[in-house]
């Protein structure tokens, strides 16, 4: 599959400067950690790896990864106060280097906590605004975020990932995509589905009533065309 | 297209007498993710956000490291108060260019062209010529079209990334996408636009990335100004009926192989070239020490 396809990859996206994969990327993993999450962090941890660390500063990836955190897009203006931003909504932000390598360059780790609620994510930029998440709270895991996917956590024991894609064929909803990652056998995995439909509300509430089911996060696409991301927000 | 060769993009439009933009936008359109109209419209939105960074970046604006900022407003002065020595057309394009790219630097908002670090030569080039040529709201549409789709034929052959190709394919593409445009705007065959990709990109091989602090501020925004010229010069020697020497699509080729031997210290690393002089040195220790950097301090 040749690499550029759309005028857009060429002409595109809009977006604050300086860098593709610096600050556009870095926005894209703030948003997509915000959506896994589920809710405003009261505080973030901010762990930046290779040249994340090296560079941040000059291009701003610091402030665009609170910006997504804060539910900026990526032609947001406001990225350039996100301190600002983030200790008048309460957010408390604490950022670290790293020296330790990672397999891509621009790597980092958000770990996000409100009251008693903890979660890492972490996530690389691979250049152009691309971005994929590769950690959530310790589950390998491959998120784009260019098509929506929903991320259901659970019991690892037979028959219920069976259980989960009936629902789905009954509703007639295909599966584009499935992933399962467990830490520890018989313990809580994660199911990672992309379908070529929105899951209906329907079968939503079907999975989520099957045992051993815990919490359904439901992750739309984030646009790299700022408009679409800008309504996304909005709605 | 994707995979095809730029010279057959050529004969199948000189055989149906078509533009080269009616060519992109007809590969966008069979790609179904959006009606004709739906393009148009992104791509009319993409020029409005280019538009709008030349007149911010004309006003004067400070990257966020302090490095750098206010040059397009220096040069639209002396254009404005001072007689150019040249037509003043190339440099307006290249004020145009700068102004875009100082913009990006101070984290204001571009539109990538095909990177953010060489967003300034396409939009910087169209704007300074499309009075000049008359060029219709959609004629400037096109002109985005053209430089979009040869851009997508450099990438698919060779590389549109500073760390996998150095600078040749950050501010070389944006030039030879420009070049290619802007004959087609002028009235070239899609031939002559071949000619003008292949001369632009030739004019700007084996130029590295060698970012100083590994800030798309130096010497990236001034490239930007040189990008757009050397487009400039490549179109108006296209359609003089100059001719390279070299086919367009082996150039392209040869761009992908000059990247791919280039040491990782020229690639976007900030190991090695000008971001390794005396006074990168000093710029990026006063930077991890400071967080800024102004004119006084160097």
């Amino acid at each position: 599959m040749p690499i550029f396809q759309s005028l857009f990859d060429i002409i595109g996206p809009v977006m604050v400067g300086p860098s593709s994969s610096h600050t556009a990327g870095a926005v894209r993993i703030g948003l997509a950690a915000r959506s896994i999450f589920g809710e405003h962090p009261e505080e973030v941890n901010i762990t930046l790896y290779g040249s994340f660390a090296h560079t941040y500063k000059g291009h701003g990836t610091d402030l665009a990864l609170i910006a997504g955190l804060l539910g900026f897009s990526t032609e947001s203006v406001e990225i350039k106060k996100a301190y600002e931003v983030a200790a008048k909504r309460g957010m408390k932000v604490q950022l670290y280097t790293s020296d330790e390598l990672t397999e891509h360059p621009n790597t980092v780790t958000l770990c996000m906590r409100k009251g008693e609620r903890a979660l890492c994510v972490t996530g690389i930029s691979t250049g152009g605004g691309m971005i994929d998440i590769t950690d959530i709270d310790g589950f390998d895991v491959h998120v784009s975020c260019d098509e929506p996917v929903v991320l259901v956590f659970h019991q690892d024991r037979p028959g219920l990932i069976a259980a989960v894609s009936s629902v789905l064929a009954k509703e007639d909803v295909n599966i584009s995509q499935m992933e399962v990652s467990r830490k520890e056998r018989g313990e809580i995995a994660l199911m990672l589905l992309a379908t070529d439909i929105e899951i209906p509300e329907r079968a939503m509430r079907a999975i989520e009533a099957i045992p051993d089911i815990g919490p359904i996060v439901y992750l739309s696409a984030l646009k790299r065309d700022a408009d679409a991301l800008e309504s996304q927000l909005e709605g | 297209m994707y995979i095809e060769q730029y010279k057959d993009i050529i004969s199948h439009c000189e055989a149906r007498d078509k533009t080269l933009a009616r060519y992109f936008l007809n590969h966008e359109i069979d790609l179904g993710d959006q009606t004709e109209a739906e393009i148009l419209q992104q791509m009319e939105r993409n020029l409005v956000v280019m538009e709008q960074a030349v007149a911010s970046g004309l006003e004067g604006v400070k990257s966020f490291s302090g490095l750098t900022g206010g040059d397009a407003k220096r040069m639209h002065e002396y254009m404005t108060k001072v007689s150019p020595l040249g037509d003043s057309r190339y440099f307006e394009a290249a004020q145009n260019a700068v102004a875009i790219n100082e913009v990006n630097a101070s984290m204001g908002i571009i539109c990538a062209t095909p990177t953010a670090g060489s967003s300034g030569i396409v939009p910087g080039v169209l704007i300074a010529f499309r009075d000049r040529l008359g060029l219709s709201r959609r004629a400037q549409i096109d002109f985005l079209i053209t430089s979009g789709g040869s851009g997508i034929v450099i990438g698919n052959h060779a590389s549109l990334s500073g760390a996998a190709g150095g600078c040749q394919a950050e501010v070389g593409s944006a030039s030879a996408m420009a070049a290619a445009a802007l004959v087609e705007a002028a009235g070239g065959t899609p031939s002559e636009s071949g000619h003008a990709l292949a001369i632009a990109l030739k004019n700007l091989l084996g130029l590295t990335c060698d970012p100083v602090a590994t800030l798309v501020e130096v010497p990236c925004i001034k490239r930007n100004a040189i990008g757009a010229v050397n487009a400039i010069v490549a179109a108006e020697m296209a359609l003089a009926g100059v001719k390279s020497r070299i086919p367009v699509d082996e150039v392209i080729l040869a761009m992908g192989s000059i990247g791919r031997m280039m040491p990782v210290a020229l690639r976007e690393t900030a190991l090695g070239g000008l971001a390794q002089t005396p006074t990168a040195r000093k710029i990026d220790r006063l930077l991890k020490e400071q967080g800024t950097v102004g004119e006084s301090d160097l």
